[in-house]
């Protein structure tokens, strides 16, 4: 038997071992979700960020809007959203919107592959501990599907301007978004701290 | 779903235990509370309540709020179209929707980019007064308003990306041009603060003050 302490309220409770397969447990204070059960959460979470990776590198190399006034075309990428607020002297947003729209996804992606694919095939890679607190941390910034809305309302400020072309990139952007929210959910973070746990008792 | 096991009533910290923070590991702290303690398993440093709590949240509101000021009074964008100049506020925007018949999106950029950061902010500010006043109001729903600002936190980042995305596509000279305003930046400044205040803020207190009452 061991013990968890809610991380919301701090209230000591026992675990139990056995909760069924895609249940949660939840704190019986203040009702903060404790741990969950997710078969397969390895191959899942790995699955799903080699999705993401594929749709990430469609979502900035193709452009997502292109837009038409009187001849006239512009189009542009993600990057270039923020390489435009750069170039206007804005480079604190820009690089905001870097962050939270490119940085946050991709570091993202990376760290659960980092993390999760040694231990399917058994091993345990370096700097674990850190790996997974990171990708905790990252996880809170990642806004992509704040910029999905922001898309939408643009899409309705310009058709008024001018024609608007949906790219590419829009709907591996949509992809994206539904594959790196699976992908959160599928981590369980259980699972990685007691592998860390046997590999501590071989040593 | 299943409901853990209760041992007892009682917080980690009174029983003399540390929850890890990352790894959720219990740490029996009795012997040496005081000092620098890091969890055997992954490493972290062991915090029994995050440090200075509510010192540091009621600064990261404060600096919010400064900052909410020129978000709203200062202009997001400046339109040329055709040699025509117009700057917009956040509001001017909502209005221009609101005339133009997309009720939708009015409502959309309003509850985000005016509503949500000023409700987190009061709420926080509720949840720290709550705090220091050892007000004993439900705490279970003082814990759901408090997951409810972690949640709708970066939902206000919205209008700063409709401003880039603006920025980056319309880009014609005397045609068509728009250029982002210094009410951008405030706003930015003002979501990131409010989301690190909720951050900082530790939900935890809010219990410390119940345990003898339950």
């Amino acid at each position: 038997m061991s013990l968890i302490a809610c991380h919301e309220c701090d209230l000591l409770q026992k675990r139990t071992d056995e909760i069924p397969p895609h249940s949660k447990a939840v704190c019986g204070r203040c009702g903060a979700v404790l741990y969950r059960h997710i078969p397969d959460s390895i191959d899942r979470t790995i699955a799903l960020a080699i999705a993401g990776l594929v749709l990430f590198i469609c979502a900035n190399v193709f452009p997502f809007l292109a837009f038409e006034v009187s001849g006239q075309a512009t189009q542009s990428t993600l990057i270039s959203g923020a390489a435009s607020l750069y170039l206007q002297g804005m480079w604190a947003l820009a690089f905001l919107v870097f962050v939270t729209c490119i940085g946050a996804p991709l570091m993202q992606i990376l760290l659960m592959l980092y993390i999760f694919m040694p231990l399917k095939f058994g091993r345990l890679p370096a700097h674990i501990p850190l790996a997974f607190r990171s990708l905790r941390e990252i996880q809170a910034w990642n806004m992509i599907e704040v910029f999905m809305l922001g898309i939408l309302v643009s899409l309705v400020k310009l058709t008024k301007m001018a024609t608007i072309i949906p790219g590419l990139a829009l709907w591996s952007f949509v992809g994206l978004i539904v594959v790196l929210t699976a992908a959160a959910t599928a981590v369980d973070a259980e699972l990685v701290w007691q592998k860390l746990d046997c590999n501590n008792g071989k040593r | 779903m299943a409901s853990a096991k209760q041992a007892s009533r009682i917080s980690a910290l009174n029983a003399g235990m540390i929850g890890c923070h990352s790894c959720d590991l219990v740490v029996n702290a009795k012997d040496d509370f005081h000092h620098h303690l890091q969890c055997p398993r992954c490493g972290a440093n062991l915090h029994s309540r995050k440090l200075n709590s509510v010192a540091r949240t009621w600064a990261l509101i404060i600096a919010a709020l400064v900052f909410y000021v020129p978000a709203n009074v200062l202009p997001i964008t400046t339109v040329v179209s055709l040699g025509k100049e117009q700057s917009d506020t956040i509001m001017s925007g909502v209005i221009y929707f609101m005339q133009s018949g997309s009720w939708a999106i009015a409502l959309v950029i309003f509850v985000a980019s005016v509503f949500v950061p000023l409700m987190k902010i009061l709420i926080l500010v509720f949840l720290l007064v709550s705090v220091q006043r050892n007000i004993q109001w439900r705490p279970r729903e003082q814990a759901k308003l408090y997951r409810l600002t972690e949640i709708v936190g970066k939902w206000s980042m919205v209008d700063v990306y409709v401003v880039t995305i603006l920025v980056a596509l319309v880009n014609l000279g005397v045609i068509a041009d728009i250029d982002a305003g210094p009410a951008a930046l405030y706003f930015a400044a003002v979501v990131v603060l409010t989301m690190l205040a909720a951050r900082t803020f530790d939900p935890r207190l809010i219990w410390d003050s119940k345990e003898e009452v339950e």
